[in-house]
């Protein structure tokens, strides 16, 4: 019985991007018209011990950024952050309401259903850091916010 | 009988007040308001667009910018919900988009941008000066934001919804649901008809 849990655990570390510490999940881009130069990536990172992400690249872009959305009244607020905390065993939204990823002077036009690649760079409490690849898939720029929610919206 | 009298006044004033019917709105009434009167912008085929261009449609706009990486498609994607669920009246309703940030929003990508949402948006946009001037009229309030190698815009957030005779009747608070923003257009097609 308990190999079998851990047998699907091990299977469920598999389908998302493992890594010791940090699990993400749902790693998705909006899609772009072909004259946008910058996007957004979303996703939910769950550190098993307290860190912090600390850096994001990725191939697609010449520049990114993190940055913190906020409303205040109604006005919308962005900032660039250093970087985002990961309370160990809280799983954090990197989403478009909250902290998310800015791709900045993007290549080429990120089109719906296109994999982007993305290193994101975490350090542990001791200031060790390591990287995770993750592919994230493009959504259609009219997609509604939220993951994971809306993929039924994908289908055409 | 000066009591009579006065009693006689105030049941006519009741009277007149439910015969006028209020109509209540989700959005904040702002009928008669001294600002957001019009604006005078260019679309992206290089022609100058005023609310006297869009008469005998609703029209809802909305202050934005392309990198907005949240509240703007969600203002998009909602208005073309409402469109999509108003059926045949959609035809009715008109929204436009400005962008606070026609540095990088050249006119092909506020094309691309409104399309993307719904083919019948329209994207307007003017120089530095121009854009200032039209979040004035309608006190919108941006300002831009440096980051670390680039810059973003903060904005206020709220969707303006003229009536058929031009007219700016609401402000749209961007936290409203569909439905809600759905309700608030009928209720002005239907107090407002084009006709």
């Amino acid at each position: 019985m308990n190999r079998l849990i851990l047998a699907s655990l091990i299977s469920l570390a598999t389908v998302s991007s493992a890594y010791a510490q940090v699990t993400v999940k749902d790693p998705w881009v909006r899609a772009t018209v072909p004259a946008q130069k910058t996007t957004g990536a979303f996703m939910q990172l769950s550190a098993a011990a307290d860190s912090r992400l600390v850096a994001v690249r990725s191939s697609v872009a010449d520049m990114v950024e993190i940055h913190a959305m906020t409303m205040s009244g109604n006005v919308m607020r962005m900032r660039a952050v250093s970087g985002v905390d990961l309370p160990a065993g809280k799983p954090v939204d990197i989403e478009p309401d909250g902290f998310h990823i800015m791709l900045m002077g993007l290549k080429k036009q990120v089109k719906e259903g296109d994999t982007v690649p993305i290193t994101l760079v975490f350090a542990g409490k001791d200031g060790k850091r390591q990287s995770v690849e993750v592919k994230a898939i493009a959504r259609p720029l009219s997609a509604a916010m939220g993951s994971g929610g809306d993929a039924g919206n994908m289908g055409h | 009988m000066r009591h009579q009298r006065i009693w006689l006044v105030v049941a006519m004033l009741v009277l007149a007040a439910c015969n006028r019917v209020d109509p209540s709105y989700s959005g904040i009434d702002v009928t008669g308001a001294k600002f957001g009167k019009d604006f005078r912008l260019v679309d992206p085929d290089g022609r100058v667009r005023t609310l006297a261009d869009f008469r005998g449609k609703v029209v809802m706009l909305f202050f934005g910018f392309t990198q907005c990486p949240d509240v703007c498609p969600t203002a998009l994607l909602r208005a073309a919900e409402v469109r999509k669920r108003l059926g045949a009246e959609g035809s009715n309703l008109q929204v436009i988009f400005i962008t606070i940030d026609p540095e990088r929003d050249t006119a092909a990508l506020m094309r691309e941008y409104t399309v993307a949402f719904d083919p019948s948006f329209i994207g307007l946009r003017t120089d530095l000066e121009g854009t200032r001037k039209v979040a004035d009229d309608f006190n919108v309030y941006f300002e831009k934001i440096p980051t670390g190698k680039s810059y973003t815009m903060d904005h206020s957030a709220f969707s303006y919804v003229f009536d058929a005779q031009g007219r700016l009747r609401l402000v749209v608070r961007d936290d409203l649901s569909v439905d809600q923003v759905l309700a608030d257009i009928r209720t002005i097609m239907k107090f407002s008809p084009s006709a």
